[in-house]
């Protein structure tokens, strides 16, 4: 298994695992031990509560990298739904969703989710899908484009010719081959979840307190930066890690499409 | 050519009215719509509540409320600030030359960043710097831009106090020859986190369009007619090779210009984009719903502006 593949197994191994793997409950408050730099007793230090950050960090994991995944197949499957139809069907539908599509990205991602958020205060699920909903159109574009030069391939006109019906030519001859590429989409795709999760809770928008990410841990972190900035390393660290290892089997995935 | 420009400015009308749609029913979902600033206020009673509602218009079907605020929208007349009660065009315009500033410098630094990477990484494909860059470039991709800038307000402010922290000028300094060295150094740090940003992505197109490019045909003839590599690469390949670039440069432009909402609230930069923040804060909705339809204009036009330019290089664009 290559690196950065590797690695993204080991920190969803570790978000699954934080309860094990935790040495505290996240949300367990120690007041005689408030702030205090990293230890043998407190690997990440604790928070302006007394809570541990290592256990934080790993809580926190699970949150980040659910919104993470789960936000990319809603971004994956309304972007195949609207590409696919754009796709397939053509003509006056194809541009009226192609309009949506071209409006949706001239709106910038991250100032409509924070509007979006702070009016609707969103639990997790709701931000799952919010994020999702804001990330559709890279997808459509990319589903559409495939169905569009593959439709006149010569064995789809073979299957057609056959008599199968739409649905057999979307769902078996004509998504399968455009896999590769949608899943290329799909990857940057999670790593634009995990990022734009982070960039809300970081705002105060996205995950709230006492409910543990990554984002929300490094808003609290901005606050006391300047007597314990080890509260804003590791959240930030395991961000980082995050989207590069997806961000680098996406390349990988590219590349191996045919991409540059 | 006019009348692609002209067809482009056609299909921008419906496109920004779908914006202008999404934002309205966006802002009209909050729980008391635009009002809740005021429900929230136990000073405020119930019927100074069914007023306002009335004076504001907020009674009538939501087509009539959004046209009438597309009308007002599109004569520059945007409403007052929630906050401060101040004209939101005014709070707007004060936060124009900080923006310009910061954006401007990051944008020519991270132009100075991404040529000569993007062009070494393409001729020398595959070699040692290719590889480091290419890995560099998608680390700049993967890193979270408000991390960024707290990692370096840690090292750079709080660790070494070689720099300040944020703001755009030290607070009580009244000009003088020390000015502009204390404008520079407040810079830094935002144009640091910026102009990374930025050229991680930029440098990733400018190598793929410049390795397509060097595959050309009147690069091997021009090669072949003995000019000397290094005018090769940059008289002529480059020089093709930069324009579909300088369209993702001018999106991406238009996107910073109204405001690098992450960068300038971390930086506490004086400019539109910690003018966002401070308006989501305070659910100051008329602010937002004009920062937002102004970026998405900009979009829009730039992407306009960056099709001309395109079409004037290269005819073949016009074609519909």
């Amino acid at each position: 298994m290559r690196a950065p593949t590797l690695l993204l197994a080991c920190l969803v191994a570790a978000a699954l695992a934080a309860p094990a793997l935790a040495p505290y409950p996240p949300d367990q408050l120690d007041l005689a031990h408030r702030r205090e730099a990293p230890s043998s007793a407190h690997r990440f230090g604790t928070d302006d509560l007394g809570r541990d950050v290592l256990a934080r960090v790993l809580y926190g994991a699970r949150v980040s990298l659910a919104v993470g995944v789960l936000s990319a197949a809603v971004a994956g499957a309304s972007g195949i739904a609207v590409g696919g139809v754009a796709g397939y069907a053509g003509g006056a539908l194809d541009a009226v969703l192609m309009r949506a599509t071209d409006a949706m990205l001239a709106v910038p991602r991250l100032p409509l989710l924070m509007i979006a958020a702070s009016v609707l205060q969103p639990t997790v699920p709701l931000l799952v899908v919010l994020i999702g909903l804001a990330g559709w159109m890279e997808t459509a574009r990319v589903v559409r484009a495939e169905l569009r030069t593959l439709r006149s391939r010569g064995f789809v006109e073979g299957a057609r010719a056959a008599g199968a019906g739409r649905a057999r030519l979307i769902g078996v001859h004509l998504l399968p081959n455009a896999a590769q590429a949608v899943s290329v989409s799909l990857t940057l795709a999670v790593a634009r979840g995990v990022l734009l999760e982070s960039a809300l809770s970081f705002f105060g928008v996205g995950v709230q307190p006492p409910q543990a990410s990554w984002g929300n841990m490094l808003y609290q972190a901005q606050s006391t930066l300047s007597t314990e900035p080890w509260l804003a390393l590791a959240p930030g660290l395991f961000i980082l890690l995050t989207t590069l290892s997806v961000n680098m089997t996406g390349d990988r995935l590219a590349r191996g499409a045919g991409g540059r | 050519m006019l009348g692609f420009l002209a067809r482009r400015l056609l299909q921008a009308v419906p496109l920004l009215l779908l914006i202008s749609g999404l934002v309205f029913l966006l802002i009209h979902a909050a729980p008391g719509g635009p009002l809740a600033i005021y429900l929230s206020n136990p000073n405020v009673r119930p019927e100074d509540i069914e007023r306002l509602r009335r004076a504001l218009g907020l009674d009538r079907p939501l087509w009539q409320q959004y046209w009438s605020w597309l009308v007002a929208f599109a004569h520059g007349d945007w409403g007052y600030s929630f906050s401060d009660g101040r004209p939101v065009a005014i709070r707007i315009v004060e936060r124009i030359p900080a923006t310009l500033e910061l954006v401007g410098v990051s944008i020519v630094t991270a132009l100075a960043l991404t040529v000569p990477t993007g062009v070494l990484a393409a001729v020398r494909r595959g070699g040692w710097f290719d590889r480091i860059t290419t890995t560099g470039a998608i680390a700049g991709i993967s890193l979270p831009a408000f991390w960024f800038g707290l990692v370096l307000q840690i090292v750079f402010a709080i660790g070494l106090h070689w720099l300040p922290s944020s703001g755009r000028t030290t607070p009580g300094w009244a000009g003088g020859s020390g000015g502009l060295a204390d404008h520079a150094q407040h810079l830094l740090l935002p144009v640091t986190v910026l102009a990374v940003v930025q050229a991680a992505g930029w440098s990733r197109y400018l190598r793929g369009s410049m390795i397509e490019t060097l595959a050309q045909p009147f690069v091997l003839a021009a090669r072949a007619r003995g000019i000397p590599g290094r005018d090769v690469i940059l008289r002529h390949a480059l020089r093709h090779a930069i324009g579909p670039v300088l369209a993702v440069v001018m999106v991406d432009a238009a996107l910073l210009a109204s405001g690098a909402v992450v960068t300038e609230s971390v930086f506490a930069w004086p400019g539109l984009g910690s003018l966002f923040t401070e308006a989501l804060a305070r659910r100051d909705y008329s602010v937002l719903m004009a920062l937002l339809m102004l970026t998405s204009t900009a979009i829009v036009l730039f992407n306009i502006v960056a099709d001309a330019a395109h079409a004037l290089v290269d005819p073949r664009v016009v074609e519909p």
